[in-house]
């Protein structure tokens, strides 16, 4: 059996190979677009915020951690908000 | 058996990653595809609100409520031309998340939990030296990204030389991971640990700014896009920190597509990367 972090590792080098394969041809107008969802998904951190905000009693660590779970919020929740308002100005014609 | 679901969850919303992903690079299903992203996205939070089970929930709802509300805000109230800008401020504050994440952890479960070992003895080496990267990067995308938001803006305009800037820039990444690694590996004082920590913090502050200044407005969408690939990096390194896979595959993915979709970017201006890191092209933003 492997230890975690070696699985982590096997994880990590296999998404990155993913994440190449994944984008080969992008038309222009999807540049921003696909940028800007890509982005939101990387507020996938706001996990990692909510795992540790979980005492009642406020202290250094505990604000840190809100603040993360706060801006990580704003980048997913924005960021797929956006991201689908450019997009849905595709169908009425003119450029972005 | 509820850890089991738990995984199968966790697996089913790295798939609508996968092929949200993909269908997001094609024009007839970019709509769906960032509709499947974001349904992934949720699926991860439930799943992740699920495995905690009973916690106390003010600072988390607090902090989804507060985040979401501003989030929704931001975009409803910029206007169609300023949505390059509205992408490097949201993710300026995904870099700093990542990079919070990592100092909260460090916080809580060293400076606050009183350990009398360095942080690498009780978060574990790999976490100390992913705490470290995680803050490097995503606090050096903060900074660059807001400033790439300002130049877009053409609130800062020109591109000022800096002289000796790839030193420069070389010293502050090497400096501020040696400053934070050795806080984190050889003092078990907490107070003297954090105050390297700190300059870690600094360092990549002006790292940020140091990388960006130099570019001008019209390379900013490059450069944001750059940055974005950084984020997600940022996201990966906190997840080797708190030994969450989730938050790996989804950050590395996001590295990994955002460096391809950087050099493609590049090759549709006839320019190669490093040309504009380089800087001094481009002049101002006019909404290139």
């Amino acid at each position: 059996m492997m230890g975690p972090l070696l699985v982590s590792i096997y994880v990590f080098v296999l998404a990155a190979f993913l994440g190449f394969e994944l984008i080969t041809k992008v038309p222009p107008t999807l540049h921003t677009p696909l940028m800007s969802g890509a982005n939101a998904l990387s507020g996938i951190t706001v996990l990692g915020a909510l795992s540790l905000v979980t005492v009642a009693d406020p202290s250094v660590g505990v604000v840190l951690g809100t603040l993360a779970l706060v801006l990580a919020t704003i980048n997913v929740v924005g960021g797929f908000l956006v991201t689908d308002r450019m997009l849905s100005r595709f169908g009425g014609g003119g450029d972005r | 058996m509820t850890g089991d679901l738990i995984a199968l969850a966790a697996l089913a919303s790295i798939a609508l990653f996968v092929v949200g992903l993909k269908r997001l690079s094609k024009i007839r299903t970019a709509r769906s595809g960032n509709l499947l992203i974001a349904s992934g996205m949720l699926l991860a939070v439930v799943i992740t609100l699920v495995e905690q089970g009973l916690v106390d929930y003010r600072w988390i709802a607090g902090g989804l409520a507060v985040g979401a509300v501003v989030g929704v805000l931001i975009v409803v109230r910029a206007k169609a031309t300023q949505m390059p800008e509205i992408v490097a401020r949201f993710n300026g504050f995904g870099g700093a998340a990542s990079a919070l994440v990592a100092l909260a952890l460090f916080w809580l479960e060293v400076v606050e939990a009183g350990a009398d070992d360095p942080a690498a003895v009780v978060l574990g080496m790999a976490s100390a030296i992913t705490v470290s990267l995680s803050i490097l990067i995503g606090v050096t995308t903060f900074t660059g990204s807001i400033l790439a938001e300002l130049k877009l803006r053409g609130t800062v305009k020109g591109q000022p030389r800096i002289p000796l800037r790839g030193i420069l820039l070389t010293l502050l990444l090497a400096g501020g991971l040696a400053a934070g690694l050795g806080g984190l590996f050889a003092l078990a004082d907490p107070l003297t640990a954090s105050a390297l920590v700190a300059g870690l913090v600094a360092a990549s502050l002006v790292a940020g700014v140091v990388l960006v200044l130099p570019i001008g407005g019209a390379d900013m969408p490059v450069v944001i896009s750059l940055l974005n690939s950084l984020s997600g990096l940022a996201a990966a390194a906190t997840g080797f920190a708190l030994e969450n896979n989730l938050l790996i595959i989804a950050g590395t993915m996001v590295g990994a597509a955002g460096l391809i979709l950087t050099q493609i970017m590049c090759r549709a201006m006839n320019r190669s990367l490093a040309n504009v890191i380089v800087g001094g092209y481009g002049g101002d933003a006019t909404g290139g």
